[in-house]
């Protein structure tokens, strides 16, 4: 029988990336035969929860080399692909799976197909192109397996009650999966599971203009109280905020019942991100920008004098 | 320290994405750019050059059209251009403009190479790691900052919790964030000079690459519209303020 697998990271605090759970899930659709390697330190607790979404076995890479140097579990991962020859391999699409992912490609030849938004048999698999205007099916050729990088939030996680067997990995990484170092670290945030759970999203972009036009959304969202702050790529990548606030392609998906796009034009790369939501509200200069055709309420006007007032809006019922 | 710095030639985000009737991507339509993602992988090279000597090669993979994208590198001030153009790379996936651009690099290594975090039309995001991996040498992704310390580079590397600090010995490639550097605009002077400047356009069988090397794995079975947005009503910010906490209380989220 076919085998999928998953690969699921596990970060530095020692919890498994939800998207495992989802990818484990579509998995077990396509075949009996679903196993995973979690990478990273506690990746030992996460085998119970992956066992109870279906996967029969898990391999466990229970070792901080994960985050110490950046990408090596390609390497782990590449040895036992090499010698259990599954036909299917699921990344969640995240930076760092991304560069596992194309490690593995150099690794094995095989394809490598970024952004799925769903598996529809073991060699085909769905994507959205264009901000999601077009819906995309691909063949996937060429030798086994082949590997996807699946958009968080793609499915529902089901568990289904089992229980995984769960084998140790070695760590002999190569010298080249040692060469890049890890030295120290700095954290700038600590909201990002809030973003995906959040009732409303407040996300702001390019035309925030830098980090202080960040704190007036800090406030807004600090108003409504059940809000979290998020970033288009464009304020990320600007270094105005941390990646992890980061919505869109690449970066989180949400689904809030409220979104607010705050100087943000509606690039196609932020609009998967964040057109699952139920209410979408925009706050921009331009009328024309993109993201006022996809929202339900448009405001045009300069948000730094849209905003304040807002919060004070908000302020003044949420007291009455 | 000579420094390779990739450049992808894409339509112009302005520009209305089209496919054409083989599903593939119209990429030679003749408003193609430099894809402004690589912009900062070269301001950076750019910078390194001019503190450590060496040179800055910029190389491109794509239509004939790609030119455009070299030249506009060269205007900034790289020193000199390669194109890869061949028939039998249209349509290529990751894994085949992986191959080839690690090919370019035997042809000529460098002591570093950098690369966008994605491209801005296909965002994909893997092909500089891949190449860094075929040709075995160490990668980092997402760097905001470098320095070279003593024939080493200490990086800074953007996170989801904030940045690490990485140290990555040479050779190396990077992938370089927006937060890294403030592009230079070519001067006319550069734009002038770009002409000049040597460029080197090669086929597969310059590269010796076999045409089975880079047959896409990935074929585009059916392509879909999908449902489009309803649309809503516009505003000014009179109206627009009371009608958003409006919306956030029929939300029942106050």
């Amino acid at each position: 029988m076919a085998s999928v697998w998953v690969v699921a990271p596990v970060d530095r605090s020692g919890a498994l990336h939800p998207a495992s759970l989802e990818l484990c899930t579509k998995a077990r659709s396509l075949t009996e035969d679903v196993a995973v390697v979690a990478v990273g330190p506690g990746a030992a607790e996460a085998a119970g929860p992956l066992g109870d979404h279906g996967a029969r076995r898990v391999w466990v890479w229970d070792d901080t080399a994960a985050h110490d140097h950046p990408g090596s579990a390609a390497a782990v991962v590449a040895d036992l692909v090499a010698e259990h020859r599954p036909s299917l391999l699921l990344l969640p699409m995240t930076y760092d799976m991304r560069d596992v992912a194309g490690r593995l490609q150099a690794r094995l030849g095989s394809t490598l197909m970024s952004n799925a938004t769903d598996l529809l048999d073991l060699d085909r698999a769905r994507t959205e192109i264009f901000g999601g205007t077009k819906i995309v099916d691909v063949a996937l050729e060429g030798p086994e397996p082949r590997i996807v990088l699946v958009r968080p939030r793609s499915f529902e996680a089901e568990p289904v009650g089992g229980t995984a067997e769960v084998v140790e990995c070695s760590s002999d990484l190569p010298e080249l999966a040692r060469a890049v170092r890890v030295s120290g670290r700095r954290a700038e945030a600590a909201a990002a599971a809030k973003l995906e759970d959040a009732r409303v999203v407040i996300a702001g972009g390019r035309g925030l203009g830098g980090p202080e036009g960040f704190a007036l959304l800090e406030e807004l969202a600090g108003a409504i109280g059940t809000a979290a702050v998020g970033a288009s790529r464009a304020a990320v990548d600007a270094g105005w905020v941390p990646y992890s606030l980061q919505i869109g392609q690449t970066g989180k998906t949400v689904k809030p019942d409220v979104y607010l796009a705050v100087g943000i034009s509606g690039a196609l790369q932020h609009v998967v991100g964040m057109k699952g939501a139920k209410r979408i509200v925009a706050i921009n200069k331009d009328a024309e920008a993109p993201i006022m055709r996809m929202a339900d309420l448009g405001v045009v006007g300069d948000l730094f004098e849209i905003v304040p007032r807002l919060t004070e809006e908000i302020r003044r019922r949420t007291a009455s | 320290m000579d420094v390779v710095v990739f450049a992808k030639y894409v339509p112009t985000p302005e520009g209305t994405p089209e496919l054409g009737p083989d599903h593939l991507l119209v990429r030679d339509g003749g408003d193609g750019a430099l894809d402004p993602g690589d912009t900062y992988g070269l301001e950076l090279g750019l910078r390194l050059v001019e503190a450590h000597g060496g040179e800055v090669t910029v190389v491109s993979m794509g239509p004939a059209g790609a030119i455009a994208a070299v030249q506009r590198a060269l205007a900034m001030g790289a020193h000199r251009g390669v194109l890869v153009t061949d028939p039998a790379l249209r349509g290529a996936d990751a894994l085949a403009t992986a191959r080839v651009l690690a090919a370019c690099l035997r042809r000529r290594p460098a002591d570093l190479v950098l690369a966008g975090i994605e491209s801005t039309d296909g965002y994909t995001g893997t092909v500089p790691v891949t190449v860094a991996e075929l040709l075995g040498i160490p990668s980092v992704t997402a760097v905001r900052a470098v320095e070279v310390v003593d024939g080493a580079l200490r990086v800074e590397r953007q996170t989801e919790e904030g940045a690490d600090e990485v140290a990555c010995p040479l050779p190396a490639l990077l992938t370089v964030t927006a937060g890294a550097t403030e592009p230079r605009f070519p001067s006319l002077k550069g734009i002038m000079g770009a002409k000049q400047k040597p460029v080197e356009t090669l086929a597969l069988a310059d590269l010796g690459i076999d045409v089975e090397d880079v047959r896409p794995t990935q074929r585009v079975v059916a392509v879909a519209d999908a449902p489009p947005p309803a649309g809503g009503e516009i505003v000014d910010a009179e109206v627009g303020i009371a009608r958003i906490a409006d919306l956030l209380v029929e939300a029942k989220v106050l």
